[in-house]
């Protein structure tokens, strides 16, 4: 019952940090089944309907079975999990997790900080136990899982505007602009460099911090400062090698080109975006 | 030639200033303070909680006087005492404030067992969407605690590893941060049967 629940949550609070922790799983697709919980039907139906949520609002949902919380406790267990995975876009924290545990019979939804405006814990509780619970306690998880799912849309759809794209995919283009940046860097050190070696050094410290805050943009002065230095030293050797041969720049042309196209295969895998939670959600029993 | 000597030593010098971990430091502690301005905002968050949940138990359970009127004396008391920035750096201060807590936890605990008895009260929809938003901001703020205690462990850490050590002791004087931990009322935390 849910004082029961409140009970032990306080109580908890009293006792040092106990409990063996169980280890969050890697994450690996937007519905992670380690129960055998769904059908593959289901599964499919879900990652889709998901997949499609995502790009239309950006907001990542994923869900998690397990068969034994093996001791842990579930909120523990699964605000561990969405550190772990990460779920929503950094800055946004709209991703929402739900979990379900098969052995203890437990369920819970965890809300990222972005999503507790429209799905507090009170509408959480409220999807659980009046959406999921009398499908759940008569065993039929596919549809006791889809209406949570449903529930969770529902309550989060009108809060954020995607792009269209998962944050794979966001990442993917990432990586081939940068590709495309080294090309550049590459080939300016080599075109100028055959002209002089300081120019080859310049274009070095400008393409390689330029390239270096594409992939990591909250890089502060110094970093930046000493790439800076790193590029210039690289530039000007690079220039000094390359001043016998002038078909250096067809070769750089080649190997940049191959760079580039390697890092843009991303697929579309899905990984986590870098939401943060704190807590909020709710959990009940079925 | 000369130029290019003096710049190369200034990258290093600055190089060695952040390798040195002032700047290390100095984040770690601001992370530690972000991290405690959490653990208060979701301790003021169960505070808030309080009058409402108070208002519905008395209105079916107006016979267990003593136990509404302890919360509210508990919630008056950490209401009422002053947390300054302080209070990271000083075992009593913080110790204090987690007694201060833990008394209103156990004022609370008390007051659920004694609900058990009354199912209208558990059945009004009132009093059951406050029990899921209290559970709420119970497991928000153990999240908060051992995020708090980690930010802490990282920074007690750097200030006293080498070379951070020596940065602190002859520049930065920044103290070490106090953890939680666990509470006095842990060893009269209510029985309860399930």
């Amino acid at each position: 019952m849910i004082t029961k629940r409140v009970i032990l949550l306080i109580t908890m609070l009293l006792l040092p940090f106990s409990l063996q922790a169980l280890e969050a799983p890697p994450l690996s697709g937007r519905v992670n089944d380690a129960a055998g919980m769904l059908s593959p039907e289901s599964k499919q139906r879900l990652d889709q309907k998901l997949a499609a949520f995502e790009r239309e609002t950006s907001n990542q949902i994923a869900v998690l079975t397990i068969a034994s919380l093996q001791g842990d406790d579930i909120d523990q267990f699964s605000i561990r999990v969405a550190e772990a995975w990460k779920l929503g876009q950094k800055g946004k924290d709209n991703g929402v997790l739900l979990v379900l545990a098969q052995a203890e019979r437990k369920v819970r939804i965890e809300v990222g900080m972005g999503l507790q405006g429209v799905l507090p814990d009170v509408t959480a509780s409220k999807i659980i136990r009046e959406t999921m619970r009398p499908f759940l306690k008569s065993g039929n998880f596919d549809q006791g899982i889809a209406a949570g799912v449903d529930g969770i849309i529902a309550a989060t759809k009108g809060e954020f505007k995607g792009t269209g794209q998962t944050s794979r995919q966001h990442a993917a283009k990432k990586s081939s602009s940068l590709g495309t940046i080294l090309i550049v860097a590459l080939i300016a050190i080599a075109v100028l460099g055959m002209m002089s070696r300081y120019l080859g050094g310049a274009a070095g410290a400008v393409g390689v911090p330029l390239a270096a805050s594409m992939v990591f943009p909250g890089l502060g002065i110094f970093p930046l400062f000493l790439l800076a230095a790193v590029g210039l030293l690289a530039g000007f050797l690079l220039s000094m090698l390359l001043s016998g041969m002038s078909g250096g720049g067809g070769y750089f042309g080649g190997w940049g080109g191959g760079f580039g196209g390697g890092s843009s295969g991303g697929g579309d895998s899905f990984s986590g975006g870098g939401g943060e939670f704190d807590g909020g959600g709710s959990s009940d029993d079925y | 030639m000369r130029k290019f000597a003096i710049g190369l030593s200034c990258a290093m010098l600055l190089g060695m200033l952040s390798g040195c971990g002032y700047n290390t430091m100095q984040a770690n502690e601001e992370a530690v303070t972000a991290a405690w301005g959490n653990v208060e905002s979701s301790y003021q968050r169960r505070a808030d909680l309080i009058p409402n949940l108070v208002e519905v138990v008395k209105g079916y359970a107006a016979h267990e006087a003593d136990t509404l009127k302890a919360v509210t004396e508990a919630r008056a008391k950490v209401g009422s005492m002053q947390v300054n920035k302080d209070v990271l750096n000083n075992p009593e201060s913080l110790g204090k404030f987690q007694k201060a807590q833990g008394e209103l936890s156990g004022a609370l605990s008390r007051l659920m067992v004694v609900v058990e008895k009354y199912p209208d009260l558990k059945a009004n929809q009132n009093f059951m969407d406050l029990q899921k938003q209290l559970e709420g901001t119970e497991n928000r703020i153990n999240v908060a605690r051992e995020r708090y205690n980690k930010s802490v462990q990282v920074f007690n850490t750097s200030i006293r590893t080498f070379p951070n050590s020596m940065t602190n002791s002859m520049i930065l004087h920044l103290q070490r941060k106090e953890p939680f931990k666990a509470d006095e009322g842990a060893k009269t935390a209510p029985k309860v049967k399930f």
